[in-house]
């Protein structure tokens, strides 16, 4: 990789307390993301993950530091860093297609009638929800909810696609399911991602790196985890691959051995 | 026939039947209260207690005798003009003014007190001085119905626009939304279910406060009619508008509804 593709250097969060001196949340962060990688940032609750992610976004602006995508600062939000919400944010009185053909006539509102429609059937496609394009979000499932927010950040081809603990609010097997439609869409549109989470066997299965972060305050990355498994990934067979068994335990030592966290 | 719709009619009839029963009685007691009889009479014609032969007030509602006196369907009428004139006005004015004070906390700042001051005045207390001001009978009682209308409507379009979550506030940043995006395609789908309830509310209070605002002003309308019927001693025709003000009011209340569930996106597709 000769060129920087999307860099975080010294970036640190504060956030004001009134008298006293500020709540520093992250600091320190140095961090390169290649293009196309997938990237899984991990952490006991109240270390800053989410919070990073939202500076990436720009919904949220770093207090030091530079955020740099394709050699450019990065200023405020963008349809270029697209987001899936953790509560999947569709807007409730538009359907399935009229929630992503929202968000794709305003980024690309040059398109043919015709084209706009392909698009976004293309993309409703994608995440097989042809069948429920004319439904409204609380007619569906809250997976199928949340393979409508990945289909509406994909539709806009962002340059990278941030989704800020994506399955965190399903049930396992609803989440298995979905992880297996993110690592297959991967295989067709590469795309760079990066995932907040706190499910170790989530981040393993999906990730190349695993950003391991330290507790809040002065939250800061602790340790990255290369994960060297083929792709495409099948959940059965890993649970006896090596590399597999050695990147879980050490996400389990990082986690409840140097960085246990009492629960509050 | 359906058991359930057999006891909708079944049991409001009853209720029907205690009800004129109590009346009778009170009218045993009071004098010169009118009985349910007389009052009948009086509301769709026929030979009364004395056995004169009475032209019902519901029976030739449309007659225009002259400019003062009027059937009954063009006291209903001018009031409801009144009513509509002065709610459309406040609607005018309430829904833009509530977006920006939902929007904007500086407004919020700077308005809020006002409102909470002026929200619990009787409409009436304006009255007089309305009726200073405009010196005319109608403008003052749609005046008073506009200042009956708006707090609500002002305070439920900010209440909607305050609900908007969080969530569809982001993906409008991330997709680059203008702030008259934002209105269009969030704020207002958010907002209007709570508009519609401001408008609800306004609408059945106006409604309330018409009556008493036309006896205060006189001339035509409603209320005046009933306070006019009361000085004419005609006691039954005070029941009548009593119960025509009722009625009206579940009406329009009825249309409101209707509309207020049409605009609403939580009802629909909904089993």
């Amino acid at each position: 990789m000769s060129k920087k593709f999307l860099s975080l250097e010294n970036i640190e969060k504060r956030f004001p307390i009134a008298g006293k001196d500020d709540y520093v949340a992250v600091t320190d962060i140095n961090l390169e993301i290649k293009e196309n990688e997938i990237v899984s940032i991990i952490g006991h609750s109240g270390c800053g993950k989410s919070t990073l992610l939202n500076m990436i976004s720009g919904l949220d602006a770093q207090t030091e530091g530079d955020i740099v995508l394709e050699g450019k600062k990065i200023k405020g939000p963008g349809p270029d860093r697209a987001v899936v919400f953790q509560n999947h944010s569709l807007l409730p009185w538009l359907t399935v297609y009229n929630n992503i053909e929202m968000a794709v006539k305003k980024v690309i509102p040059n398109l043919s009638p015709a084209e706009l429609r392909e698009r976004v059937e293309k993309y409703i496609n994608m995440v097989n929800l042809d069948h429920a394009k004319d439904k409204l979000p609380d007619e569906i499932s809250g997976g199928m909810k949340q393979r409508v927010g990945i289909a509406r950040a994909l539709s806009i081809t962002p340059k990278v696609l941030l989704m800020d603990e994506p399955f965190g609010a399903l049930d396992s097997l609803t989440r298995a399911n979905l992880q297996e439609h993110l690592m297959r869409i991967q295989q067709n549109v590469e795309n760079t991602v990066i995932i907040i989470t706190h499910d170790i066997d989530e981040a393993v299965l999906l990730s190349d790196r695993v950003i391991m972060m330290t507790n809040g305050p002065d939250a800061t990355i602790g340790e990255i985890l290369e994960v060297n498994l083929e792709r495409p990934r099948n959940r059965v067979e890993l649970q006896h691959n090596p590399e597999y068994i050695r990147c879980r335990e050490a996400i389990l030592s990082f986690l409840y051995e140097k960085f246990a966290k009492d629960d509050e | 026939m359906n058991k359930e719709l057999l006891k909708k009619i079944i049991l409001p009839l009853i209720v029907l039947i205690v009800i004129i029963q109590i009346w009778s009685g009170i009218a045993a007691i009071v004098e010169d209260f009118p009985t349910p009889s007389d009052t009948y009479v009086a509301a769709f014609g026929g030979i009364n207690a004395d056995g004169d032969e009475i032209i019902g007030v519901l029976s030739d509602p449309f007659y225009i005798e002259n400019q003062d006196d009027k059937g009954i369907f063009w006291q209903i009428v001018s009031s409801l003009k009144r009513v509509l004139a002065g709610f459309v006005l406040a609607i005018l004015f309430g829904v833009p003014f509530g977006l920006i004070l939902g929007m904007s906390k500086i407004s919020q700042y700077a308005f809020d007190p006002f409102i909470q001051i002026f929200k619990p005045i009787s409409p009436l207390a304006w009255l007089p001085l309305l009726l200073f001001i405009f010196q005319d009978i109608n403008m003052t009682a749609i005046s008073t119905i506009f200042i009956t209308s708006i707090w609500p409507i002002i305070i439920n379009t900010a209440l909607g626009v305050r609900s908007v979550s969080e969530d569809y506030m982001n993906v409008a940043k991330v997709l680059r939304f203008t702030n008259f995006e934002k209105i269009v395609q969030i704020i207002l789908p958010v907002s209007v279910p709570y508009i519609f309830t401001g408008m609800r509310l306004s609408l059945g209070t106006a409604w309330l406060v018409i009556v008493a605002a036309e006896m205060l002003t006189g001339g035509i309308g409603i209320g005046f009619w009933i306070w006019d019927e009361y000085n004419n001693l005609n006691y039954h025709n005070i029941i009548i508008g009593i119960i025509i003000v009722g009625i009206i009011g579940y009406l329009l209340d009825l249309i409101m509804g209707k509309f207020a569930n049409y605009f609403d996106y939580t009802q629909k597709g909904r089993a």
